[in-house]
């Protein structure tokens, strides 16, 4: 009955989505405002009705109802509460009914939070995103419907989740990521209204602004989760693998982060309104093109669902529909005329330029990298692999060439600068970062190595030139005093996004570097020395958990004679599915993660181990923390809250005089 | 200029079209690195006889190389199809990969040998050499002695129908006929 | 309805299947007779795409052709092999599938020279765009009139 009724909600759903979907739209060409106005209560529907599909979809999973078919293919009687809850979305079809949840959720929060906005864009976003999901839910109840049964067959138990996926990194990892890609229909939406009103002026950005941000804020949660989980549950201590799916969700943000950027320039002077629009169609794009390469089956992927020919055509067509259709649109009402702002060669629009052109050559590269295996088939030429040593080839000086400009970015003026006053302001701190870089290349293993001078030159650049802009506007108050009033929630998420992103090549390059890592066989009592760290095996043993069992190994790792930690890596076995798993064991610091991890037991006394020393490593993810945190901390800025008083008045004002 | 506005929508166009090809592609196929090239050369025993054998001992004619062994459950599932193929008259030449002989042999014994002659490939630098990954493979080899063809995965009637009758005409018709006098 | 159950529990095995492979640590015992095999080893076993995985290098891969190759690849550097002639070995075998550093040939010069030819190509239309602007002194205040302003009012807003 519960999933029949979900199935029901699901469908009331869709039908209402396509009313907001028409409705409103309609309402937006004539002027209509009864018809706009339904936006919001359609909005709400849709989100209410979704909402309700969904909790009923977990209600079968915490039930244990193995007659509906997903919940027979993920779950399992011996799972924890928590894992049957999140099994939902560790799935093809459940995960699609997250993307649709949160979803509606933003068009929720855009019809509530866009008060002050005029009605027309308002109702031609929520139209547009209300389009989005009709493609979304019809995608699922056509052809990947979670309600499906298995009746009268029904299995006693279910399969299980793969273990992999039992661990709270699936908890979290993608709603967060979720958050982030449907979060960018935003932008997009608001770009696509923009259009059809043919108002591409600083308001739209404005608009548009907090919402990106937060979005993109939420997509870099979303990879750092996915970076750190594969960290700590795969066993082998990489982070990134350029794998299509991983890439098909850096896409997405590469463009966001040139979106962003971009946006703060048409918001404040005006200009770029084209790449601006652009930018938002396309960062949205890549999400959808993410969407239709995990689940198709085009490319292959350890982390893509079944593949499904099928559903990937689907896919494609509402990929053709909707970006072929925003980018036609594009093309017949961009602006012909160009912003008449004026700006010099030598100011903060050309540096944010500069920025959009190589986040824009960066995703193209990765696109380009990740398609061309089909690329080349599909002409015959011969089956290619690209991977990791490809993409860090390219992908690392392409960063590395814009880390300078982030440096001067907030310290450059609007419309005109010169680069005598950046020297200016620059060269003496950028001479002791210099020379720190130079002393701390020395500190790793081999003597100098120019990468991690390179790096920490780079990173601490871009650190000094915001550690210089925050001086700038502490030391501006009245008579020379401090002041606190310029520290806006604008500036210090941008400020704690840049030293985020400092801190994330600054991780990477180091830990890629000096990273040591030793495979040997140990048995109880083998002492083995990494760097200053001395591990010991102390014992073996067996442990059982609520649906594995456990071979353990106690290590001991003791650092001039003091013991720093106990290390218990594990290796499991599933009693429901049969599968076995590593647990790694990790001691994580700030500075460096000891990393343990069993192979395969060598007779019945020894055991193959991996033992790694990683320095800074956490840097990886604590910058990357910092990013999202910084762009979910810029929507607080008072000009977007208070801007929405400003619009209502006149708003009453025009409605006044139109009567 | 007006025309630049529409480069994104040409080209995602062409984006749309790759990936709409790219659906009726399948990404883990691959073809034989040794496709044209004659069968590697190789020394080693025949699985029954014992005798020692090499390339030469494969005869010049169209013929399927059949990659197998007993820990191979696919190869179990595929062993009726190659008994049939057999008695159609179709040369098969086996080779035993990464297996035990003694095992092996017991196999054929209680299943039933297809095979022209087996070679063991305990360690199985003959697979590394073909580019063998994994068991069952099957490669055609043409009248030249050259790799025409691999199919990776069991070896059943529609396979052969698709992808082998252009080598083997004669098998492919009689097994037609077989099973439309079934109908 | 039966059909499609089993094609879901097949589809589903086969999925956690391959995920599973990928949950086994490979760490492996190879004794090398130099710092700098070792080293070679790592590099190349993580370049070397395991031919039959999802999407992995054979450093990383559980699979049997994966150890096969691993065991090869280590045979080859003790035996004094370059990295040209061990990728080569492969390539002969597996094609350059099993490259994940494409090498350059006629089909690939274009996927490693993108990424220099779309920054020349960025860089050229942004140095256009801005040969084209007209200047913005025009409207502009002076040096003198900014030093001014800058005084009354604090440095720029932004």
């Amino acid at each position: 009955m519960i999933p029949e009724l979900g199935h029901v909600a699901l469908i009331i759903a869709f039908v209402l989505a396509i009313g907001l979907a028409v409705v409103p739209m309609w309402g937006a060409a004539r002027r209509d405002v009864a018809a706009m106005n339904m936006a919001l209560s359609l909005a709400v529907g849709v989100t209410v009705f979704v909402a309700v599909a969904f909790a009923l979809l977990a209600v079968s999973f915490l039930q244990d109802d193995f007659s509906v078919a997903v919940v027979a293919a993920n779950s399992n009687s011996l799972l924890p509460p928590i894992f049957k809850f999140s099994a939902l979305w560790g799935n093809h079809e459940g995960s699609l009914l997250l993307w649709v949840l949160i979803l509606s959720g933003w068009m929720t929060a855009v019809a509530t939070f866009s008060r002050g906005l005029p009605l027309v864009t308002v109702a031609r976003v929520l139209s547009v995103m209300g389009m989005v999901a009709v493609g979304f839910l019809a995608f699922s109840l056509l052809t990947s419907n979670p309600f499906e049964r298995l009746l009268p067959n029904t299995p006693l138990d279910g399969n299980d989740l793969n273990p992999l996926l039992q661990d709270p990194g699936l908890i979290i990892h993608p709603p967060l990521l979720y958050m982030g890609y449907v979060g960018l229909s935003v932008p997009f939406a608001f770009a696509i209204a923009a259009l059809m009103g043919g108002r591409l002026d600083a308001s739209w950005a404005r608009w548009s602004r907090p919402w990106t941000n937060v979005a993109w804020g939420f997509l870099s949660l979303g990879i750092m989760l996915g970076s750190w989980w594969a960290y700590y549950e795969l066993g082998w201590g990489g982070w990134w693998f350029w794998d299509p799916v991983e890439n098909a969700s850096f896409m997405p943000w590469l463009m966001g982060t040139a979106l962003v950027h971009s946006l703060a320039a048409t918001e404040k002077r005006g200009v770029f309104r084209s790449w601006t629009v652009l930018l938002a169609i396309f960062a949205f794009s890549l999400s959808l093109l993410g969407t239709f390469l995990v689940r198709s089956g085009v490319l292959t992927s350890v982390h893509a669902f079944a593949a499904d020919p099928e559903r990937g055509l689907f896919i494609l067509i509402f990929l053709a529909l909707v970006v072929g259709g925003s980018l036609l649109l594009y093309a017949l009402r961009a602006p012909s005329v160009a912003s008449r702002v004026h700006y010099s060669g030598v100011s903060r629009e050309s540096l944010l330029m500069i920025n959009n052109l190589v986040f824009t050559v960066s995703t193209i590269v990765v696109l380009l990298g990740t398609l061309f295996p089909l690329i080349m088939d599909a002409f015959s030429l011969g089956k290619y692999s690209v991977g990791p040593p490809y993409f860090n080839a390219v992908f690392v000086p392409l960063m590395a060439l814009v880390m300078p400009f982030m440096a001067v970015g907030p310290l450059s003026r609007w419309r005109e600068d010169t680069t005598r006053r950046w020297l200016h302001e620059l060269l003496v701190p950028g001479l002791g970062v210099s020379v720190a870089a130079i002393v701390l290349a020395f500190l790793g293993s081999d003597g100098f190595n120019v990468w991690i001078a390179l790096a920490v030159l780079l990173a601490g650049w871009v650190a000094l030139g915001v550690v210089k802009d925050l001086w700038r506007r502490i030391a501006t108050g009245v008579d020379g005093g401090l002041t606190w009033r310029r520290l806006t929630p604008s500036f210090l998420g941008m400020a704690l996004a840049h030293l985020g992103f400092a801190a994330v090549v600054l991780g990477a390059v180091v830990v890629s570097q000096e990273n040591e890592e030793r495979d040997l066989r140990m048995a109880v009592g083998d002492i083995e020395t990494l760097g200053a760290y001395r591990f010991e095996l102390m014992s073996l043993g067996q442990q059982a958990g609520p649906n594995y069992l456990a071979d353990q190994a106690v290590f001991e790792v003791r650092r001039d004679q003091e013991l720093i930690a106990v290390l218990v890596p594990e290796k499991r076995r599933y009693s429901a599915s049969g599968q076995i798993m590593t647990e790694a064991a990790i001691d994580a610091r700030l500075w460096r993660d000891l990393y343990i991890a069993l192979g395969e037991p060598i007779g019945e006394q020894a055991w193959a181990v991996r033992l790694q020393y990683k320095p800074m490593v956490r840097w990886l993810w604590l910058g990357a923390l910092m990013i999202g945190l910084g762009a979910l901390v810029t929507a607080f800025d008072r000009r977007y809250r208070s801007q929405r008083s400003n619009v209502t008045a006149a708003q009453s004002g025009v409605a006044a005089v139109a009567g | 200029m007006r025309a630049k506005r529409f480069i994104p929508l040409v080209a995602f166009a062409v984006l749309a079209g790759l990936l709409f090809r790219g659906l009726s592609i399948d990404p883990t196929e691959l073809p034989a690195a040794r496709l044209g090239q004659p069968f590697p050369e190789f020394a080693q025993l025949e699985l029954k006889s014992g005798r020692q054998i090499s390339v030469a001992s494969l005869a010049k004619r169209p013929a399927l190389v059949n990659v197998w062994a007993t820990w191979c459950y696919s190869c179990r599932v595929e062993h009726p199809y190659l008994l049939a193929l057999a008695e159609q008259g179709v040369p098969i030449y086996g080779l035993n990969y990464k297996d035990e002989p003694v095992k092996a042999r017991e196999w054929l014994a209680q299943l039933g040998d297809p095979y022209q002659l087996n070679v063991v490939d305990e360690e199985g630098s003959v697979g590394l050499d073909l580019g063998v990954y994994g068991a069952p493979e099957t490669y055609v080899l043409n009248a030249a002695g050259h790799i025409a063809h691999r199919h990776v995965g069991v070896l059943d009637e529609a396979v052969f129908q698709r992808d082998f009758s252009r080598w083997f005409p004669a098998a492919a018709s009689v097994a037609a006929v077989g099973s439309e006098a079934e109908q | 309805m039966k059909i499609a159950l089993k094609a879901l529990i097949s589809a589903t095995i086969c999925g956690q299947l391959w995920l599973a492979s990928f949950a086994l640590a490979v760490i492996e015992t190879y004794v090398f007779s130099s710092p700098d095999l070792e080293l070679r080893y790592h590099q190349l076993s993580q370049e070397l795409r395991c031919p039959k995985c999802q999407n992995q290098n054979i450093a990383d891969s559980n699979a049997p052709i994966a150890r096969d190759l691993r065991v090869v690849l280590h045979e080859q550097l003790e035996q004094g092999a370059t990295d040209d002639e061990i990728l080569a070995f492969m390539v002969a075998r597996y094609g350059e599938f099993v490259r994940y550093r494409p090498g350059v040939d006629r089909n690939t010069v274009l996927l490693w020279a993108a990424p220099g030819l779309l920054l020349m190509l960025g860089a050229a239309g942004l140095l256009s765009h801005f040969r084209q602007r007209p200047s913005a002194r025009s409207t502009d205040v002076t040096e003198a009139e900014q030093a001014e302003i800058t005084r009354l009012l604090g440095e720029p807003r932004d």
